[in-house]
């Protein structure tokens, strides 16, 4: 998207196939840029790293993007989210902390604006905190967090509202889900009887922290609350679907359909023709002979949740493209049994030259990038640097294509 | 042991990830639907060991398949819940799920009076009366019956459609068959203008979509086999077969296999809409040279609405291509939110509220929009839009021919 936005930007006409809809509607409320090197040393300073990285470990993505185009790239990523609306905090020179839905303390690049973080680990300025749940909701833990905030020295205050007392909410088991409890605050009477229930019971709150079930379609409704009820009001990371993930994927779409892009949504690549090295047209399911042909394509498959990336009993394939794999031929070797260790099977991915061009049967693909979690090379939840690997590496294809002008 | 526990779906690829839940339409408004998610792939685990844990709320699902498009795993949620639906439901159709889903029935019967069905239809009284008897929520307005049905129409004309160097058959559906005829007019204008004369099936029945969803499975199946039976034979004298209609489009091409246990393997491919075939004429095969058309230049501001099933099956491109042909539009291209009519679902009384409040989003887009029409590829969207908002809804088709300059 990232990649189709930019592209869209320069007037390049430009096509989405996606197959269902998007990771962003897991997101944490943060994207990590580099957390950590390899070798397990934390990282403060992303920028910084880099050199570091490089010696540990070559191959990685962000050693091809290289340093100086590494900022640039996280300076443009940065603009293009605030282009699109989407309000976040951070910068790619100082990792600040956020918390997870277990009230883990993270490093991380850029955080959702309206999310709980801090500059430094665990450095919270309230003393007095209300932490909030409604009842029934079974996909928040604040127990989890207040513990967290009480060891902190915090005093906080336990608020359980039953939101079928704002609203005529029935009980079934989907629909206490953030999404649904989003679509409730957007209606105005629902939002009006619940801000005055949280009045009465926050008391002296220096903060006021809610799950993150706010602001699917109103993205300012925390600042209103805020502003209503007269303390800082933030957002607690739930498990998914991510309120605040499905806003972004929403604006993002939309941003990318204002500057004219096409987007395809349910659709699956079933056939891709390569001649003299080039893409020359790919088939989908819906369009079945109708190929979509382009001057240049960028996969973004994804790895092995996405079936970007297919596991046989002693391959790791593409099923898209069926393009050279990245991998330890040795199938002992994908995995550690330890589910916590290291695991091989999350460093592979598709093979790329250094301009992230793909290579099929060893031959470099002169117009198929490829980009996110599809490249090999580098360990998203060991390094923590999905997100970063996943935007930096998308904008990197979009300004080749727009500096290629084959 | 495997004759029991195997499941004729892929409800076991579902990786309970819950985005189809952020899609669902009903799910939004109604809490008595249990959701695509636990209504299809979780319930249908237990379903397979025991039919009873069959939940009868899942009458809700309005079959959009909007849930379908938004998963990542390819799980066919939609036919999951319909199929269970058919299964297991214990309900049986009562008289108005009857009149709502024999549309041909129907159609025949009004037809011949048309003016007179149509007045009555309209009057209060009738509306009271179906609704307090038949349980047709009155706030409904009927789309009105033609008196001369679109087939008859084309008898009249068959043999100068005869004439033109190509042939193709069109699938016309029963609402321009019964309902609006003009659309299936400007169909065939504007195919006369692309060299291609239209001629209809031997034998064309409802292609079963009411049938399917109000439980009337063996009817659905019996025109299902009338209708293949006539697509096979139009496709073995190389006719493309085409329609203006998504649903009737989806129903032919995917809940014949899914739903109804149809194998129309040989054929499918060969079914598209209309403004796919002109694409592939005017893009694909360059058999058409679009500068030879001339166009009125009159400005329009108009706002597409994408159907849901349409977008299950991925064509609202084409719609949108043909339509960016005109010189002079300004397209906007709505929201994809779903308007809320489900077919039949949004006519039933228990369901109209809800349907309304689906479509209350779209609704306001289209207000707010200062747009001259809106313009959908579904019948059903078009009643919805037009009862519940201030602006007409006019098919791409009808908006294409009326753009062209035919004299």
């Amino acid at each position: 998207m990232a990649c189709g936005i930019r592209l869209q930007e320069a007037g390049k006409k430009c096509v989405i196939i996606s197959s269902g809809q998007s990771a962003l509607h897991f997101s944490s409320g943060s994207f990590d840029l580099l957390n950590t090197l390899p070798d397990g040393t934390k990282v403060a300073n992303p920028i910084e790293a880099l050199k570091e990285l490089k010696a540990q470990n070559p191959k990685h993505p962000y050693t091809k993007i290289g340093e100086e185009k590494f900022a640039h790239l996280a300076q443009e990523a940065q603009r293009l989210l605030s282009d699109a609306k989407i309000r976040m905090v951070g910068s790619y020179h100082a990792n600040h902390y956020r918390l997870t839905p277990f009230a883990i303390t993270k490093p991380t690049w850029l955080t959702m604006a309206d999310y709980v973080y801090a500059e430094q680990p665990d450095t919270f300025a309230w003393k007095n905190i209300s932490v909030v749940n409604f009842t029934a909701y079974l996909d928040f833990h604040p127990n989890f967090f207040a513990d967290k905030f009480r060891r902190m020295g915090m005093s906080v205050r336990d608020i359980e509202i039953d939101l079928a007392t704002i609203a005529n909410n029935k009980n079934n088991l989907s629909e206490m889900r953030s999404t649904n409890i989003a679509r409730l605050f957007e209606n105005e009477k629902a939002f009006a009887n619940f801000v005055d229930l949280l009045k009465s019971k926050i008391e002296k709150s220096d903060a006021v922290l809610l799950p993150a079930c706010l602001g699917l379609e109103h993205t300012d409704i925390v600042e209103t609350l805020s502003n209503i009820l007269g303390v800082t009001v933030k957002l607690l990371p739930t498990f998914p679907p991510s309120v605040s993930g499905i806003c972004a994927q929403h604006l993002l779409k939309q941003r990318f359909m204002n500057l004219g892009g096409t987007y395809m949504l349910g659709d699956t690549v079933n056939k891709v023709e390569f001649e003299d090295n080039r893409v020359t047209k790919i088939y989908t399911v819906n369009h079945n002979d109708i190929p979509l042909r382009g001057e240049q394509y960028v996969l973004c498959s994804g790895s092995f949740f996405s079936q970007g990336l297919l596991a046989l009993p002693n391959d790791i394939i593409d099923p898209i493209c069926g393009l050279d794999i990245d991998y330890i031929s040795d199938r002992k070797q994908w995995f550690a049994d330890n589910t916590f260790d290291k695991q091989n099977y999350g460093s592979f991915g598709i093979k790329t030259d250094e301009h992230f061009l793909a290579i099929k049967d060893q031959k470099t693909i002169d117009n198929l990038h490829v980009c996110g979690a599809s490249l090999g090379g580098f360990n998203a939840l060991k390094e923590g640097c999905g997100g970063g690997v996943s935007l930096l590496t998308a904008l990197y294809a979009a300004e080749e294509i727009l500096g290629n002008k084959k | 042991m495997e004759s029991i526990n195997k499941s004729d779906n892929n409800f076991e690829q579902c990786l309970k990830c819950t985005i189809c839940t952020v899609y669902c339409p009903v799910l939004a408004v109604n809490p008595q639907f249990p959701g695509p998610k636990h209504g299809g792939p979780d319930q249908e685990r237990l379903r397979l060991k025991m039919p009873s844990f069959y939940e009868e709320a899942n009458k809700y699902c309005m079959n959009c398949k909007r849930c379908e498009v938004a998963c990542p795993s390819n799980v066919r949620i939609g036919d999951i819940i319909q199929k269970a639906k058919l299964k297991y439901s214990r309900h049986r159709p009562s008289v108005r799920d009857f009149f709502l889903s024999h549309t041909d029935l129907v159609g025949t019967l009004s037809s011949p009076f048309a003016p007179l069905v149509n007045k009555a239809l309209g009057w209060n009284v009738t509306k009271q009366i179906l609704d307090g008897v038949l349980k047709v929520d009155r706030h409904r307005t009927f789309p009105k019956y033609s008196h001369e049905k679109f087939a008859t129409w084309m008898k009249k004309h068959a043999d100068e459609q005869k004439q033109y160097p190509h042939q193709l058959c069109y699938f016309h559906g029963c609402y321009v068959n019964y309902n609006f005829p003009d659309l299936g007019k400007d169909l065939v204008r504007i195919m006369n203008a692309f060299d291609y004369g239209v001629e209809l099936l031997e034998e064309e029945k409802c292609c079963g979509v009411a049938l399917i969803s109000n439980g009337f499975v063996g009817q659905a199946r019996k025109q299902a086999e009338t209708n293949l039976k006539s697509i096979r034979k139009a496709v073995s004298q190389e006719k493309p077969i085409i329609l203006t209609s998504s649903t009737c489009a989806m129903t032919l091409r995917d809940e014949y296999p899914h739903v109804l246990n149809l194998d129309n393997k040989d054929v499918r491919d060969h079914i598209e809409i209309a403004t796919r075939f002109i694409y592939r004429m005017i893009h694909e095969t360059k058999a058409f040279d679009v500068s030879k058309l001339t166009f009125s230049n009159r400005p329009l501001k108009i706002a597409y609405h994408t159907p849901c099933h349409l977008e299950k099956l991925g064509w609202e491109y084409y719609s949108l291509e043909l339509l960016r042909l005109i010189p002079n539009i300004n397209l906007t291209v709505l929201k994809p939110n779903c308007c809320g009519i489900g077919g039949t679902y949004g006519f039933k009384k228990e369901n109209y509220e809800n349907a309304q409040k689906i479509g209350a989003p779209l609704f306001k887009e289209i207000e707010e929009g200062d747009f001259d029409f809106i313009v959908s590829d579904c019948e059903t969207c078009k009643w919805q839009i037009e009862m519940s908002t201030s602006k007409k809804c006019i098919h791409p088709l009808s908006v294409f021919a009326q753009a062209l300059d035919l004299a």
